[in-house]
Parts: structure tokens; C-alpha cells; sequence
């Protein structure tokens, strides 16, 4: 029998994502892929699957979706309210069982931009020029709407009601970059003082870069509106004529001529795209040689994600009943489930 | 990279392309050049091809600008010095300014409609050219633009090289959107957009010519070394072409 995840409501940033497709960009199609491709190893890990396998990327806030078949599921990226409902709440960065027929709820995220639903098996809607990434600002495919009937893969079978303390990357921070192809031409102290001053993630920000706002003066660059147009990549910090940095992600266009003051390391971009608006930054160049190191470290931290799993405590506190009998005391359900890998400290949505 | 500004004029000189550097994390650019040229621009599109050939195991991917090839790799493979070896060795081989442009190039004739509501910055960018809005049409129609490379979105050529009057910049402001089709213009090119999208160029012009087909067999239709002419039509022919299918009434012939 088929297996398939139908959509009954949905948010309106939810589009299926992979780690895109390599190969076009002498064609003018940059890679695409998830905003934050952390999370998609994390699901890959959690499910004992391939991170290539594609996931459902939520910006902002989920849906509603009904399982075929039982299945197993996870939940990545930025943490969300996910219920079943009947009541019982799924954890976030934990791999569950969706049981045929039951609906799922995800609602709006508590922390970071991102979330992320992974299947077993993967979400299996056709590739089209090698990848099953939808490409916005390419228009390769589309958001995902109510409706929608997505195709599972079939599952191997792996593990679930396991857990994975996640890498801290939601709150802003500190931003490496290495030189990028203008920074030569910024002048040694605008440069230092790209380093010096707090950035602010503005509210205008999507899967195509991430506006900055500089504390104190703009970055322009004299001349800089007639540089001749060079190739660009994910993680290239752009200087518009305004003199606001825009940080490129996946779906940035693939050549530009505004200039590059620098180009934020690989294993930072998740961190750029969680950040939810007036989240702050910092920037730090480093050498090459460095940066070699601290991606290798990178590469090596998302090798060992499945050996990182914990399995997930039956809190008694969980179970549906017990959220029923809280139901009955005038304890809202849904709202309460703590996530243990969330910071308690932080004020959750009502 | 060098600053010039910090150079005599005989250092800088003295500097010779073509010049490596490395571009972000995983990548590298050999430029040919500073400037658009039509030989800098052959230079790049025939390494990007010997780079292809030799299939060196870590290349993820390679790609042309106007005057510089661009090639991704993985550092944690390969060494950011040894790379940069590899890629001095091959540009030894020789002389690159002196290959031949790609093979099978074609000429395109794309109907357009040049100014009105359709493509409101043909005023602006025809002042800033110091020309009336109908000799720049006349001259941008005039000129058998070339292919320089494929870049910013799917499909979408950079043309060029018109005439010095319109080595115009860029405007400051982004304009938020213009749609699939428009011929946009800045710095003596047009590009022909592939997708809507936000901008820094000034819209002069307008075609229902799609570059981007992801479904169809040839998915990007222009390739760098055509050749294409704007032909200026009016609204009432745009509206009718409407009709004309993905092509928009471009037909297109081979080169010699």
C-alpha cells in the first residue's frame, strides 16, 4: 500500500527540502537545498537514515498532517509545539511513531526560524534536475499547500523514541568568515570595524540571504556599484549600495556584482538562518587554515550525531491520560510540553 | 587579491593575469581580467571547460563569470595549496586568450518592447547614457550582444558590450521586483531576466521570452557564445505574443 503524508493545513512557509542540487551552477541554479542543512543530519541521524533523505522545512510555523500508514517521524531545526490529537505531545529534536490515521499538529516555533518534519524513508514527491528541493526563487516547485498528498519512501526500519541534544544555533552569535572575493578592496579599518560592531538580523530575511543591520555606519564601498559581476556562493556576506550586509544562503542567485566583504563559514549558516529577527552578530575572520579545521571538527560532530542518541524517557507526565486529567483542571495540553533540550529560561509562545 | 589603489602604476602593471584566488571556503577564481573583454571572456569559458576535462576527483563543481572561472572543492580532501597548484599548472598549458569561443553558438532575434508601463526605466537609464529615450532604443537594437556567461538565476545571460554611452552604474536602491522576461540594463550589459526578481539595474525593457523550462528537455535555452538582438515591437504586438509559447516570438539561427 502506498505510503503517503497528507497535508489538512499548512503553514505558509512549508516547502519539501533536501541538500539541493549541485551541478547547475554554471547554469545560473545555485544548490538550493535546506536553510539549515545541520537539521536534516540531525533527522538523518534520529531515523538511521541518509542525510539526504527529503524533509518538510517549516518556516515559521507547521501544519496539520495525517499519516497513511503508520510511520516513523522526527522533528528538527527550530523547536514547535507538535501534538498529536489526542493530546500527547512529540518532543522536538526525538524520533516518534505516527500512527496510521493520526493527525499531527505543528504549530508555531518557540525559538528560531526553522523547523524540520523527517520521515522514514524520506519524503519521495519526483526529482526534478537531480534533486527534490524546491527552489523558490528559481519557481522549481512550490510551497506546500492543504491538500497536498505527499509520497513517502519506503523505510528500512530504524530507531525511534530517541532523543539528540542538539547544536546550539537559534539565538544569533558569533559569525566566522574567511576573505571573500572583494575584501581587499574594503579598507583595513572598515574591515576591522566589520568586526567590531553588533549586527541585527532585520525582519527581511529568507531562503535567498539575510539582511544585517550594522550597529553605526554602513559598509559601502567607493566604487563598489560598478564591480564587475563575479560568481557568488552560499555564505557570501553581499554589501548592497545602502551598505547593509546580506548574508547569501541557499537559494542565492549564483553571480552579482555588489561586493563581498567576506564569506560566512559552511558550518555557521544554520545559525544565520535560525536567527529570528533583531537576533545579534558578531563577525570574526579567520585564516583559511583555520577554517579547514573548524569545518573538519564540523564534519566530524555530524559523524557521531547517531552515536549521540539518547533514548526518551516515558515522562509520566507526557502520557495522554495524565493530559487529559490536566485538561479537566484547566491546564491547557500542548503549551506545557517542555522540550528538555529547550533553555528554560526563555519565554515560550501562549 | 591586490589592492591597485595602493600600487604605483608600474607594480601595478607589472602584476600579469591570469590570477588565482581563492574565493570563500571550498572555492577558487582564476580571473582573466578586471575589465570585460571579448578575449578574457574566451579565456574563462575555455578553462572552465579544461577543468571539466581533467576530471580532478575533488572538484564539486565549476561554473564562469564575465572574465573569471570559479571551480567548488572539498578542502577537507584536498589541500587549499595543493589546489591552487593544480590549477597554476593547467593555466601553464597555455595560452588561454587565444581560444576559440564555444561551439554550436547561435543568433537570437527576441521581440521586446523598449520603455512604457511594461519596462518603466528606460527614460532614466537612457539620461544617465546622456541619449533620448529613442536613440538609446536604437543603438541598444543595433548591437549584436553576445553571451557572456549564464549566472545570477537559471538560464539568464549577461549580454554585452554596448556602446561606452551606457557604462552606467547600478542604482543604490534594490527595486524590489521585476518580472520573468524584463531586459535590464547597468555598466554597458543587459541582462535578460530568467525569473522575477528584486534588482539593482535599470528596466528598460520587456520580452515573453523564457529562458528557464525545468520540465522541457533543454532546460536552459541561451548558452554563453550566442548572440542575440533586441527587435523593439510595440504593446499591441507584446499582447498578441502572448499567445507565442515559451519562446515569445524569439526564433533563432546557427552561427558559423
Amino acid at each position: 500500500m502506498s505510503r503517503t503524508l497528507t497535508l489538512l493545513h499548512a503553514g505558509p512557509g512549508l516547502t519539501v527540502q533536501d541538500l539541493g542540487r549541485p551541478g547547475y551552477l554554471a547554469f545560473g541554479l545555485s544548490r538550493g537545498g535546506a536553510a539549515d542543512r545541520l537539521a536534516l543530519a540531525e533527522g538523518g541521524a534520529l531515523l538511521g537514515q541518509d542525510a539526504g533523505f527529503a524533509a518538510i522545512e517549516m518556516a515559521g510555523i507547521g501544519g496539520t498532517f495525517e499519516a497513511s500508514q503508520e510511520m516513523r517521524i522526527a522533528l528538527t531545526g527550530a523547536p514547535m509545539a507538535a501534538t498529536l490529537e489526542d493530546g500527547t505531545g512529540l518532543r522536538w529534536n526525538a524520533s516518534h511513531i505516527l500512527p496510521k490515521g493520526a493527525r499531527l499538529t505543528i504549530g508555531a516555533v518557540r525559538r528560531g526560524s526553522y523547523g524540520y518534519l523527517h520521515v522514514g524513508g524520506g519524503i519521495a514527491t519526483p526529482e526534478r534536475l537531480g534533486a527534490r528541493s524546491v527552489h523558490l526563487a528559481a519557481g522549481l516547485g512550490a510551497r506546500l499547500r492543504a491538500g497536498d498528498v505527499l509520497p513517502v519512501g519506503g523505510d528500512h526500519g530504524g530507531p525511534v523514541d530517541m532523543g539528540l541534544e542538539p547544536e546550539p544555533r537559534l539565538e544569533g552569535g558569533l559569525l566566522r568568515m574567511v576573505p571573500s572575493l572583494q575584501t581587499e578592496l574594503f579598507a583595513k579599518a572598515e574591515l576591522r570595524r566589520f568586526q567590531d560592531v553588533t549586527f541585527v538580523r532585520d525582519s527581511r530575511a529568507n531562503r535567498m540571504g539575510v539582511r544585517l543591520l550594522p550597529g553605526g555606519a554602513g559598509f559601502a564601498l567607493d566604487g563598489g556599484l560598478s564591480v564587475l559581476s563575479e560568481v557568488i556562493a552560499p555564505g557570501d556576506i553581499q554589501v548592497t549600495g545602502d551598505g547593509t550586509p546580506f548574508v547569501l544562503m541557499s537559494e542565492c542567485q549564483t553571480t552579482g556584482g555588489y561586493p563581498r566583504i567576506g564569506s560566512v563559514l559552511p558550518s555557521d549558516l544554520p545559525r544565520v538562518a535560525q536567527a529570528q529577527a533583531g537576533a545579534e552578530f558578531r563577525f570574526a575572520m579567520v585564516s583559511l587554515a583555520e577554517a579547514v579545521r573548524i569545518e573538519r571538527r564540523a564534519a566530524e560532530d555530524r559523524a557521531r550525531l547517531r552515536s549521540r542518541l539518547t533514548p526518551v524517557l516515558r515522562d509520566p507526565a507526557r502520557i495522554r491520560d495524565l493530559l487529559a486529567y490536566q485538561l479537566v483542571s484547566g491546564v491547557t495540553a500542548g503549551t506545557d510540553l517542555d522540550d528538555e533540550c529547550l533553555d528554560t529560561k526563555e519565554g515560550r509562545r501562549p | 587579491m591586490t589592492d591597485q589603489r595602493n600600487l604605483s602604476p608600474d607594480a601595478a602593471q607589472a602584476q600579469e593575469w591570469p590570477r588565482v584566488s581563492a574565493a570563500g571556503f571550498d572555492g577558487f577564481v582564476v580571473r582573466f581580467g578586471d575589465r570585460l573583454s571579448e578575449a578574457a571572456n574566451r579565456a574563462a569559458l575555455a578553462f572552465r571547460a579544461a577543468i571539466d576535462q581533467a576530471g580532478w576527483s575533488s572538484v564539486a563543481e565549476t561554473s564562469t563569470s564575465l572574465v573569471s572561472t570559479y571551480l567548488r572543492f572539498d578542502p577537507l580532501g584536498t589541500d587549499h595549496a595543493v589546489m591552487q597548484e593544480q590549477l597554476q599548472r593547467l593555466l601553464a598549458t597555455q595560452d588561454w586568450y587565444a581560444a576559440p569561443h564555444p561551439q554550436g553558438r547561435r543568433l537570437w532575434r527576441v521581440p521586446t518592447v523598449f520603455g512604457t508601463a511594461l519596462a518603466p526605466q528606460l527614460d532614466e537609464a537612457a539620461a544617465r547614457a546622456g541619449l533620448t529615450a529613442e536613440e538609446a532604443v536604437r543603438q541598444i537594437a543595433a548591437t549584436r550582444l553576445r553571451v557572456q556567461t549564464i549566472g545570477f538565476a537559471p538560464g539568464q545571460p549577461y549580454l554585452g558590450e554596448l556602446p561606452p554611452a551606457f557604462d552606467i552604474p547600478r542604482q543604490t536602491d534594490l527595486t524590489p521586483e521585476v518580472p520573468e522576461g524584463a531586459v535590464v540594463l547597468a555598466i554597458r550589459q543587459i541582462v535578460l531576466f530568467s525569473v522575477t526578481t528584486p534588482t539593482g539595474w535599470r528596466h528598460i525593457g520587456q520580452t515573453r521570452f523564457r529562458l528557464f523550462r525545468p520540465d522541457a528537455e533543454v532546460p536552459f535555452v541561451l548558452r554563453s557564445g550566442d548572440e542575440v538582438l533586441f527587435e523593439p515591437i510595440s504593446s499591441d504586438r507584446y499582447s498578441a505574443l502572448a499567445q507565442a509559447g515559451p519562446d515569445g516570438g524569439a526564433v533563432s539561427e546557427a552561427l558559423a
